[in-house]
């Protein structure tokens, strides 16, 4: 019996103690240099401007929220007479900006370009995932003449380079009226994602058993209270994984974000490497910009693990 | 257990007729006030089609009849005049665009052969499962997440000559002094920094598909070479590069068209520069039609980039269906 056990053990095939100890080691080694350029952003957040700019580049610090003040406000220069003959600062932000002569002016862009990324993010997500899902349910369920190629019409759309896409995109917002809205952002990213959202959910429902709904049908449901009813709760992770994946997609985007907006609909992606203090780059404030742009990335990288792979392949690979 | 799923079969997996089984099976009850399957199948369907028609067939359409035009949206107030295939002549006829898509060229090689050596040795060594491998896989996952443009941005500052921590890194080994190279700023460094970025965010992808397709292959088949007692090199080469070829030519293909498409790294890492070293043709385009606002002359030019993506997709597709037939 033991015998038995030990031959099906996988002990051929499973890597030595020591192979497993270099595999490791090196691994490591290359997951802590690869993360070290994130990790310098996320303390540069943290550094004062000029220890930000020091040479040799400082790994220890006096670690301050300066840069994440100056990311929120504007601020003018005043000379050092005028800032002693103003009332007291009265919060920690204050003090801290009037310790450089400087007075804080009002609020930078950087909230409303947040929001702009939240609802465009969001707004285009639940859309592509809406449609996905219908669209997703009707191949997976239903014999669709041309099926194959209008698959395949709907993948190749998100081949485009999208400098090429944004140019009659340009032409056809300017005659809309949609350039620099958030509504026309929200429909183009629409457009891109759905394909993903197709191509992902129609891997999902092909995994529900049609069984299932064809009990519901047997029991008098319709077909939209089936899938209402019987198919969505089965499909609810892939939805969540898909809506996940078009969420980043969104949230990443550049090219179109700086070819089609300018100021009223513009996202982070664009605003970030324009954040600019007194002569160039403001580099703990664009640091804290993107420490707090890239945040819920990594959050949701960490929820999505399982089904990576599915989404970067368009569902051509799954596990 | 991991399976390629070809996407032309994976739409006829359908399930026969519906509509019948419904008559069939229905009654009159009075669920007969539901829709046909029919009918929802198409609004299901349409709405998605609609959208993808209008947002991106009916533009691809327009910018079509305009690669024909001499439009200027700078000089918009002149007619629109129709020159013929004037735009593709030019545009095939001049040598910068053909260097810029040498560069282009040049970069999706470079790039992607590096990440699939760096990608493929990651997941070869992974696959041995040493203990917390789940763990930093995760880690080594992050950078493909993260926006590009947001990366071209910081890595813009880890590159400072004076200031960055990559000069730095590097003087400490070489000794050379860290203000005597700029990794973004010289003509020699600059398509290679655009590289090494590019494998930093996405060697990762190709590590994680390998990992798929190690993991694709049945441990009996080693069990059987090790009766056979077949080295570990010959292991490698007759049992698992053959099998995780299919999943290593997907991960080049995705790789190779959206570095093709490549724009939003590298316009913020070196804007193209310095002079036009690594201008990616995506990067040409945007000058042309963003800058220059020659919508005629780069209508054209976004055209033949869409049938050489278009055409890249197609074999792509073929490909995978060779690999399926295996």
């Amino acid at each position: 019996m033991s015998a038995i056990a030990k031959s099906n053990a996988h002990s051929i095939v499973e890597a030595s103690p020591r192979a497993k100890a270099i595999a490791g080691t090196i691994v490591i080694l290359y997951a802590v240099i690869s993360i070290l350029p994130l990790l310098w952003i996320v303390a540069t957040a943290f550094k004062s401007q000029s220890d930000a700019i020091a040479y040799p580049p400082k790994v220890f610090f006096q670690p301050t929220l300066e840069g994440y003040v100056n990311l929120f406000t504007m601020r003018t220069r005043q000379t050092p007479d005028f800032i002693a003959k103003l009332p007291p600062p009265t919060t920690w932000y204050d003090k801290l900006v009037r310790q450089h002569d400087m007075v804080i002016a009002g609020p930078s862009k950087v909230v409303p370009r947040f929001i702009n990324s939240l609802i465009i993010g969001f707004g285009s997500t639940f859309l592509a995932v809406f449609l996905g899902t219908l669209a997703a349910y009707a191949f997976s369920r239903f014999r669709i003449p041309l099926a194959d190629d209008l698959l395949f019409f709907i993948l190749s759309t998100r081949m485009m380079p999208p400098v090429a896409v944004a140019i009659p995109i340009y032409l056809m917002y300017r005659q809309l009226n949609l350039t620099d809205t958030r509504l026309g952002m929200i429909l183009l990213y629409t457009a891109v994602n759905v394909s993903l959202a197709v191509w992902l959910l129609k891997g999902f429902i092909d995994e529900i058993p049609r069984e299932y709904e064809e009990a519901a049908l047997v029991d008098g449901y319709t077909r939209l209270q089936a899938l209402r009813k019987v198919v969505l709760p089965q499909a609810v992770t892939g939805i969540a994984a898909t809506a996940i994946f078009c969420l980043i997609f969104s949230w990443n985007e550049y090219a179109f974000a700086v070819l089609l907006t300018s100021g009223e609909a513009q996202t982070m992606p664009p605003f970030i490497p324009f954040i600019i203090g007194e002569g160039g780059q403001d580099w703990p404030a664009v640091a804290a910009a993107t420490t707090l742009f890239v945040m819920p990335i990594v959050l949701f990288t960490v929820l999505l693990r399982k089904h990576l792979l599915r989404g970067i392949t368009f569902g051509a690979v799954r596990k | 257990m991991t399976t390629i799923i070809h996407p032309e079969n994976a739409a006829i997996e359908g399930i026969g007729e519906p509509c019948k089984r419904r008559a069939g099976v229905a009654g009159k009850t009075w669920r007969a006030r539901g829709l046909s399957d029919r009918a929802i199948a198409w609004l299901f369907v349409a709405p998605t089609i609609a959208l993808l028609l209008a947002i991106n067939i009916f533009p691809l359409i327009w910018m079509i009849r305009l690669s024909f035009t001499s439009l200027n949206l700078s000089m918009s107030y002149l007619p629109l005049r129709f020159v013929g295939l004037d735009n593709f002549q030019d545009i095939l006829t001049d040598e910068d665009v053909w260097a810029r898509l040498q560069t282009t060229a040049q970069f999706v090689i470079c790039s992607v052969a590096l990440q699939v050596v760096v990608g493929f040795g990651l997941a070869l060594l992974i696959n041995r499962q040493f203990r917390s491998h789940s763990f930093w896989t995760t880690i080594i996952l992050l950078p493909m997440m993260l926006s590009p443009a947001v990366v071209g941005n910081f890595w813009t500052l880890l590159f400072q000559p004076q200031i960055g921590p990559f000069n730095y890194l590097v003087s400490l080994f070489t000794g050379l002094p860290p203000s005597s190279f700029s990794m973004t700023g010289e003509v020699a460094l600059a398509p290679w920094t655009i590289v090494l970025v590019d494998t930093w965010m996405w060697a990762p992808y190709v590590m994680l598909i390998c990992l798929a397709g190690l993991r694709s292959i049945p441990d009996y088949i080693y069990e059987a070479a090790e009766v056979d007692r077949a080295s570990s090199w010959r292991q490698f080469w007759s049992i698992t590069l053959p099998m995780t070829v299919p999943f290593l030519m997907l991960a080049v293909l995705f790789r190779a068209i959206e570095n093709f498409k490549m724009f939003d790294m590298v316009n913020l890492l070196t804007s193209g520069g310095p002079g036009s070293t690594t201008e990616l043709v995506s990067i040409t385009l945007k000058r042309a039609a963003f800058e220059k606002w020659r919508t005629g002359y780069s209508s054209a030019l976004a055209i033949i980039l869409f049938v050489t993506v278009f055409g890249a997709a197609n074999i792509y597709v073929k490909a995978l269906k060779r690999v399926k037939q295996r």
